[in-house]
């Protein structure tokens, strides 16, 4: 399946063949800045997040890895603007406002959330309905990436008939169906089985590739965050702040076996599980 | 045989309960023990003959009562909807109209329709009233439990695709009730039937309330219990039905999908 789905479109796609084209659609969104200054935030007495800068430049992918609880996704709620912060400032494509940066981003929470009364493809379509796109020309939307995410011949399947790995991609894809610069990514994996869990991360390599959204990515897996990332921020434990930052100079690549096993890999690791435990500070 | 294997059980304790009850009633035990007339305890046998004897007489009042359940009911289900989409979408109206809500079902029904029948007459109203007053509680509770039940995870997963307050609720929340909405709708259509008859009792010139209350008049026990089983057959029917369009209707799985 996976094989299939590599030598299906991204990079194909991206080479210039316009016939396959919605898929080409989805993905000529473009990226957008993102940037984060001086950001707190706080529930009651705890104190989630202490200060966190961060700048994203459109097309990029930033990992976010930090222990649990370290408020990593209160971070991503607060640039979507789902929660006003206590102190400083965000801007996305150089917005600052809650409601235009709800509108620039798709945030896509940890669990899949697809509504167990609607077929995969409605589901999938959920953003094009919202935003009054009538029923059947969503359905067409949505289905024509049906193919190319493994999900042919799912389209009406209800959630409680698809397998984790096919109800993430299809939460995936209602995220990417919104049209939005930004993805915020929230630990898109972490309900997955390890096997699953790497065949996803490897899709996932093979649809950021040639994309241009910009892409914030949110999880506790440190292999998954320097596998698919340009940039990681490791967190500190809470009230988080930035205890590092690792630049990753190798391409993002769709063969994830190769990319996890090769020694400046396993040297980006030691340092970010160096950082994560809070030594070399 | 697999319907057979199903039904039996459920069947052998009837029919072990009617033979005790027809031995009973047919030998005089019971009205022996009851220290009554031997008319009063009719066997099942005599309500079986009744049945069918007083056919016409049973139909035609069970039609009179069977239109003042659905209506009653129809209209119980209209109000309670809305009274919870209402209380769900306004904290304002939550204050003013719940502490109502849960009063009307202090009210003894016993001691109201009396009233109502001073106030409304013989006809139609009220029992309309009585079978609403009943049927609309379960139905707004529930309702109101099923468009709280939304994951707050979901909600902020709606905001962020863009979706408002109208398409949370038209979405996301609205069919998140609809399962318990239904459960609330089997509650209210089993004990309509109660307060249709009861409506009856107290004033009216037909239907099975109005049978009963003639026929235990008229020392006709045997008719009063076959009204009864008229009755019950009745509720069950519409359980049925209930749950038959609950079928057809949640053809997903609803059990605690939307919390977790």
């Amino acid at each position: 399946m996976l094989t299939r789905l590599r030598e299906g479109t991204p990079d194909a796609a991206h080479e210039g063949r316009p016939g396959t084209d919605g898929a080409a659609a989805l993905y000529a969104v473009g990226g957008a800045a993102l940037r984060v200054s001086g950001l707190g935030h706080s529930f009651g007495e705890l104190r989630a997040i202490d200060r966190i800068d961060l700048e994203v430049d459109p097309g990029e992918v930033v990992g976010i890895v930090g222990p649990s609880g370290c408020g990593k996704t209160t971070l991503l709620e607060l640039v979507a603007g789902l929660r006003p912060p206590d102190a400083g400032a965000i801007a996305v494509d150089g917005r600052s406002m809650p409601a235009d940066r709800l509108e620039r981003c798709a945030y896509m929470p940890q669990r899949d959330l697809l509504l167990p009364w609607l077929s995969a493809v409605d589901n999938a379509a959920l953003a094009l309905r919202i935003s009054g796109i009538p029923r059947p020309e969503a359905r067409a939307r949505a289905g024509a990436h049906f193919d190319r995410l493994g999900l042919a011949g799912f389209e009406s399947s209800r959630p409680e008939e698809l397998s984790g790995g096919m109800r993430q991609r299809v939460a995936f894809l209602r995220t990417l169906m919104a049209g939005r610069p930004v993805l915020l990514l929230d630990e898109p994996f972490a309900s997955l089985d390890a096997i699953t869990r790497a065949e996803m991360q490897s899709w996932l390599a093979g649809v950021l590739g040639p994309d241009r959204h910009t892409v914030l990515l949110v999880t506790h897996d440190v292999e998954e965050a320097l596998y698919l990332s340009d940039r990681v921020l490791v967190l500190s434990p809470r009230p988080a702040s930035v205890a590092d930052r690792i630049e990753i100079d190798a391409p993002r690549t769709a063969d994830r076996a190769a990319a996890v096993t090769s020694p400046e890999f396993a040297q980006l690791k030691e340092r970010a599980l160096r950082s994560l435990a809070g030594e070399g500070r | 045989m697999s319907a057979l294997r199903r039904y039996a059980a459920p069947l052998a304790v009837i029919l072990v309960l009617l033979g005790a009850w027809e031995v009973a009633a047919r030998w005089d035990l019971l009205s022996n023990a009851l220290n009554i007339q031997d008319f009063l305890v009719p066997a099942p046998s005599d309500i079986a003959k009744s049945l069918w004897d007083d056919r016409s007489l049973l139909g035609s009042n069970a039609w009179v009562t069977l239109k003042e359940v659905l209506l009653g009911f129809g209209i119980a289900a209209a109000a309670g909807i809305g009274f919870a989409f209402l209380i769900h979408l306004s904290d304002t109206a939550r204050r003013a109209i719940y502490p109502l809500l849960i009063g009307s079902q202090t009210i003894p029904i016993v001691i109201l329709a009396p009233i109502l029948v001073v106030w409304f007459g013989f006809g139609l109203t009220p029992k309309l009233v009585i079978v609403a007053l009943i049927c609309f509680f379960p139905i707004t509770v529930n309702t109101l439990d099923g468009l709280r039940s939304v994951d707050p995870e979901m909600t902020k997963m709606m905001r962020a695709l863009g979706a408002g307050r109208f398409q949370r609720l038209w979405r996301v929340e609205a069919p998140a009730s609809l399962p318990y909405a239904f459960s609330g709708a089997k509650v209210a259509v089993s004990v309509s039937v109660i307060g249709a008859v009861f409506a009856e009792y107290v004033g009216s010139s037909s239907g099975l309330g109005h049978l009963i209350n003639q026929a235990q008049a008229q020392l006709l026990t045997a008719r009063s219990f076959a009204a009864v089983v008229v009755l019950s057959a009745m509720a069950i029917g519409l359980f049925g039905l209930v749950s038959a369009i609950e079928r057809r209707v949640i053809t997903w799985d609803s059990r605690g999908v939307m919390r977790s």
